[in-house]
């Protein structure tokens, strides 16, 4: 059996949405290198919701897969609905992911996490 | 596919495969056994004991067979600790590098009182000679520094290093596991009081190895039962496993030479060629190190995807990034020459076959740069090293 689920390997090898926003009004880095994984998200949020998104990340096969797909995910999408989103829905979105990967999953819920919080710091907006 | 982790393991030879399976057909009896059946197993474990005897210049009787290399690094720390032990001498000089078969034996001992010396490794990956003299003391029972590292494949000046335990009457093991039937060995020339080994780093089964022990070095037993390997291993011996080692280690040897310089001219061109790749450093001594191995961290990027998209190209490498080794912390060897977090991520480990061509290295060459440039165009690090926010390390 391979390491990673075809889907995990699918948005690994074609990660959706990588890149930069320059006008994002939501950007959210987590992790550090010093463990090995770090994800940067922006967000173009407009009327309540996630026009746009794109993401860049220094990390293994599971970390850029969740990124990927976290980005799917919330793309288009109510802020409140992104809210609800958590790891298990990235790595179940994602067929599994082996146990000892999972902790790059919360990466990807963090990062949505911190760039909403951005988000509303400069905004002055709630979500 | 190109293989490129023949540290990690290699493929059997086609005549220790032969071997193995004639053996396992033919001469299946016990060795312990009277009749004829078993005697002729026995025979082939003890022609295989002295022929592995022979090549590395030590005494049919000095060599006991192992599972593999971990339990032969177990079996030689344990019993030069328990040599010790009744002496009053509690203290093992080792290094920051070795092989987690010798760090961990040696964590053990410490939590049962004893006192541990490991030695900086430096920026080169070697262990100087006089830092291991300066190191021994009174009571120290065991010096064990490995012949050549797994993962960056430096080569230590253990000749040396032997010379100043045989002058302060010291025990020296050297776990040369990457070494035997790569670089020329020899137990004598070289001061050895013991020697760990694994077939499968040579062309043999995996699963077998040999611990090498000088004559008048007490061994304890870590399995306990029948009299096999004179006392000092129980168990039914590996037969098949043990002929077929033999013949793969007859075999290594003898092209030993051949193969160093045409796997040394591959390492080198592959070497120059990643070199080209900006922001990259070689990992280890240039010149000391193994003939196959070539070890290479690129900033702003992480070993594990490095290999995932390389094994796409039909590469097989290795990494010692955090993410690899299923723990936050990368490869203790990069760390132990000098490597900070961040760049030791980014690490990977190519250890080429004796067959690989000079076409196979550019493409490895070419394949790396193309998954590196990848990688590094959505990593954050990587914008931030290009924009000046992050300073580069490499
Ligand atoms: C330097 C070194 N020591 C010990 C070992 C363990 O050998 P084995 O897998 O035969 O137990 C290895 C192999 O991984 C090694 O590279
Ligand atoms: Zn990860």
């Amino acid at each position: 059996m391979a390491l990673y689920s075809e889907k995990v390997m699918e948005h690994f090898r074609n990660p959706r949405n990588v890149g930069v926003i320059d006008d994002a009004n939501g950007i959210g880095e987590v992790g550090n290198a010093k463990c090995g994984d770090i994800m940067k998200m922006y967000l173009k949020i407009e009327d309540g919701i996630v026009k746009d998104v794109k993401f860049e990340t220094f990390g293994c096969g599971s970390a850029i897969a969740s990124s990927s797909m976290a980005t799917e995910l919330i793309k288009g999408k109510p802020v409140k609905e992104v809210k609800e989103i958590t790891n298990k829905s990235v790595a179940e979105a994602l067929d599994g992911l082996p146990a000892h990967k999972m902790h790059c999953s919360v990466l990807a819920e963090e990062a949505i996490a911190a760039a909403l919080e951005d988000y509303e710091k400069r905004t002055g907006n709630k979500t | 596919m190109i293989y490129a982790d023949n540290a990690a393991t290699t493929k059997m030879s086609e005549a220790a495969f032969n071997t193995m399976t004639s053996v396992m057909n033919e001469i299946w009896g016990n060795p312990s056994s009277l009749y004829a059946h078993g005697q002729k197993a026995k025979d082939v474990l003890e022609n295989s004991r002295e022929e592995i005897a022979r090549l590395i210049g030590a005494d049919p009787r000095e060599i006991v067979f192992t599972s593999g290399g971990s339990e032969a690094d177990n079996q030689a720390i344990l019993s030069a600790a328990e040599t010790g032990r009744k002496k009053g001498k509690t203290h093992i000089v080792s290094s920051a590098f070795e092989h987690h078969a010798v760090l961990h034996t040696l964590q053990r001992l410490e939590k049962e009182g004893f006192s541990v010396t490991l030695l900086d490794v430096h920026e080169n990956g070697i262990v100087l000679p006089e830092e291991v003299e300066a190191a021994v003391r009174e009571d120290t029972c065991l010096v064990t520094i490995m012949y050549a590292n797994n993962e960056i494949g430096t080569i230590q000046p253990i000749k040396e290093i032997g010379e100043i335990c045989r002058k302060k009457s010291v025990i020296f093991h050297t776990d040369a596991v990457q070494a035997i039937g790569h670089i020329p060995v020899n137990v004598k020339d070289d001061n050895i009081d013991m020697l760990s080994a694994s077939a499968h780093k040579f062309h043999g089964p995996k699963g077998v190895g040999f611990l090498y022990v000088r004559k008048g070095i007490s061994l304890t037993n870590l399995i306990e039962g029948g009299a096999q390997e004179r006392g000092y291993r129980a168990g039914t011996e590996n037969v098949p496993g043990i002929a077929a080692m033999a013949t793969a280690l007859k075999e290594s040897i003898s092209k030993t030479d051949e193969n160093r310089c045409r796997l040394a001219a591959a390492r080198d061109r592959l070497i120059e060629g990643l070199r080209q790749i900006p922001h990259s450093a070689l990992n280890g001594d240039a010149e000391n190190r193994l003939p196959g191995n070539v070890n290479f961290c690129f900033e702003g990027i992480e070993g594990e995807s490095l290999l995932l998209l390389l094994d796409d190209k039909g590469i097989c490498a290795s990494s010692g990034s955090a993410c690899t080794s299923g723990s936050l912390d990368p490869s203790h060897v990069l760390l132990a020459i000098g490597r900070v977090h961040d760049v030791a991520h980014g690490s990977m480990r190519l250890s080429l076959g004796e067959d690989i061509t000079e076409e196979q290295v550019d493409y490895i060459i070419k394949s790396v740069k193309e998954v590196v440039d990848h990688l590094r165009g959505f990593s954050p690090i990587w914008r931030d090293l290009i924009s000046g926010k992050r300073k580069f390390i490499l």
